[in-house]
């Protein structure tokens, strides 16, 4: 099961979507295909826009540091956030606009618990680099790790429900102890 | 390439939109490749402030005489006329060769000039419908501009929303600011209190307003160009080998732009110059629905493809996202692109690899 896959099948046919740091616009292209599902990316990076662009999925070049000011009140049924959210500077603001312009949020991002990034911490003394998180402290594009608990204890304070949670870790689902064993985190959540 | 310019003659009255009525018109233009069986690959191309219909290409007599767009338009270029058949027209009040105010008025038979009526973009939309007409183009593949001409763009996806499939507007504005009404004002004061200008009747006494037209032309070229293009451009680089301490040219930037103006009132005409800048200013699709440019935009149709450039100051990318959140409100196909260029407004005319690449993609997926 992948992450694309969960997400596919969270999104009803033919629901409205936006997707924050769509990348080359591959997940939208795939929504597009398989659930008649209309949308939009928004990302900032020049080469993916242009991927998009050659994707033919309607691409925004804009910061979602700047927030999400371009986009009415629940003007889609989904908003969907992968792996974005730890390259994020002001998560806080950005969830609270992602549920202002959608009626749902899917938000995706590496498990900072992960047994593997744990025991790199804890034993090995230094910051976790693994597949996931490839990337060395001082030369990454995440600023703000999270883990499971983390983020719940978020959406409690913003008071936004969690619909549905999955864990993946290596394209499998993850059902025990998922704030150990679980690699990526990927939640439905709403205001 | 090898383009020919050709003019099409209408004898049908044009109601502008300020009430006036022009008895009949010409429209300069030119085509680049061929219009398809189906006829479902034609773009209409609209030009800025001081360009005309010949956007790509050269004349077999003029081989130097290189069309506006031509790094944009042509075989193998991001809009490739190998599989589009491109229109370049030239707006009606211009100088070079649609009617306008140094063309002959039917009921005098002399050169319109200051009677010449002020033209909006809407007219100019109206106007170019009847070529479309005329050249048996029901719907545009795209129609595409940059400045001014994204304008028209624009207005196309509004005045005829059935006509564009894909309306391409680039380093625009849905309406000038109070300070670039502004610079058109101080540029039309130039032009205005020039003592040739003779309340735009200066043909009859067989002058031109040039100190007018080179002042309009400096103001606008800086607004043209970001503070950083013009730095990197001319610096504070003399001009001669020390200050002069005179009112000479010292700095090149000067000299650059005294080169512009002379060139310029040469060949653009003062009354073409006071209606284009006056349908800039007028232009405000959203005037009708109470300042909404999203109600504005409900008629429209069209696909969008948005692109603005982060150091124009011009037409800021602020003013692109407003276009956007209006489409976005209509739930309109749209992309947008917001280009990290130093240039200015200008960068529009530029071959940016990113906005070059783009567009190449974006008419690549256009199906005809």
């Amino acid at each position: 099961m992948t992450e694309a896959e969960t997400i596919a099948g969270w999104v009803s046919p033919g629901a409205r979507v936006l997707d924050l740091g769509c990348g080359d616009g591959k997940l939208l292209r795939r929504l597009w295909e398989t659930r008649q599902a209309p949308g939009y990316g928004v990302e900032i990076d020049d080469a993916k826009v242009l991927e998009c662009i050659r994707n033919d999925v309607n691409v925004l070049q804009m910061d979602l540091e700047d927030g999400l000011a371009a986009f009415a009140d629940r003007s889609f049924d989904t908003v969907i956030l992968s792996e974005t959210l730890q390259a994020i500077h002001r998560q806080e603001p950005l969830l609270v606009e992602m549920l202002r312009v959608g009626r749902e949020a899917i938000v995706s991002f590496p498990n900072f618990g992960y047994w593997r990034a744990r025991i790199q911490i804890a034993l090995a003394g230094h910051m976790p680099v693994s597949k996931e998180l490839p990337y060395q402290w001082y030369d990454t594009p995440n600023v703000h790790h999270c883990t499971l608990v983390d983020f719940e204890a978020l959406c409690g304070k913003l008071g936004c429900k969690v619909l549905e949670r999955v864990v993946l870790t290596g394209g499998e689902p993850v059902s025990t102890l998922p704030n150990l064993l679980g690699s990526l985190a990927i939640y439905r959540v709403s205001a | 390439m090898i383009v020919e310019a050709k003019k099409a003659r209408f004898s049908e009255p044009l109601k502008l939109t300020s009430g006036a009525v022009l008895p009949e018109f010409e429209i300069a233009y030119e085509t680049y490749g061929e219009l398809n069986a189906a006829r479902s690959n034609a773009v209409l191309v609209c030009h800025a402030l001081n360009a005309s219909h010949h956007v790509a290409g050269s004349y077999a007599n003029e081989p130097d005489n290189v069309g506006w767009w031509d790094n944009m338009v042509g075989p193998g270029k991001p809009l490739d006329t190998n599989r589009f058949f491109v229109i370049g027209n030239n707006y009606i009040g211009s100088c070079f060769g649609s009617t306008g105010p140094t063309s002959a008025n039917p009921a005098t038979g002399k050169p319109w000039g200051a009677d010449f009526p002020v033209v909006t973009v809407e007219d100019w939309v109206a106007a170019q419908a009847r070529l479309a007409d005329r050249l048996g183009i029901e719907r545009f593949a795209a129609v595409m501009g940059g400045s001014l001409g994204a304008m028209q763009a624009l207005q196309w996806s509004l005045s005829c929303p059935q006509r564009v499939r894909n309306s391409i507007v680039i380093a625009a504005t849905p309406r000038l600011s109070a300070q670039n009404i502004a610079f058109n004002e101080v540029a039309r004061q130039a032009i205005m209190t020039d003592p040739d200008f003779h309340g735009g009747h200066y043909y009859d006494h067989g002058v031109v307003p040039t100190r007018g037209l080179r002042i309009a032309r400096m103001i606008g070229h800086i607004t043209y160009l970001s503070d950083d293009a013009m730095m990197e451009k001319f610096g504070r680089q003399l001009r001669r080998s020390a200050l002069g301490f005179d009112f000479g040219a010292d700095f090149e930037v000067e000299s650059y732009l005294r080169h512009q103006g002379d060139k310029f009132s040469t060949y653009f005409d003062a009354n073409t110059y006071l209606r284009i800048t006056k349908a800039l200013d007028y232009y405000d699709p959203a005037a009708g629905y109470g300042g909404d440019l999203s109600a504005a935009f409900a008629r429209a149709q069209a696909d969008f493809l948005v692109v603005s450039f982060t150091s124009d100051w011009r037409f800021s990318s602020a003013r692109s996202r407003e276009i956007v959140r209006a489409l976005l409100d209509n739930k309109r196909v749209v992309s947008y692109l917001e280009i990290d260029a130093p240039q200015g407004h200008d960068a529009f005319l530029l071959d940016d690899p990113r906005y070059f690449g783009a567009l190449r993609a974006y008419f690549g997926n256009i199906a005809l």
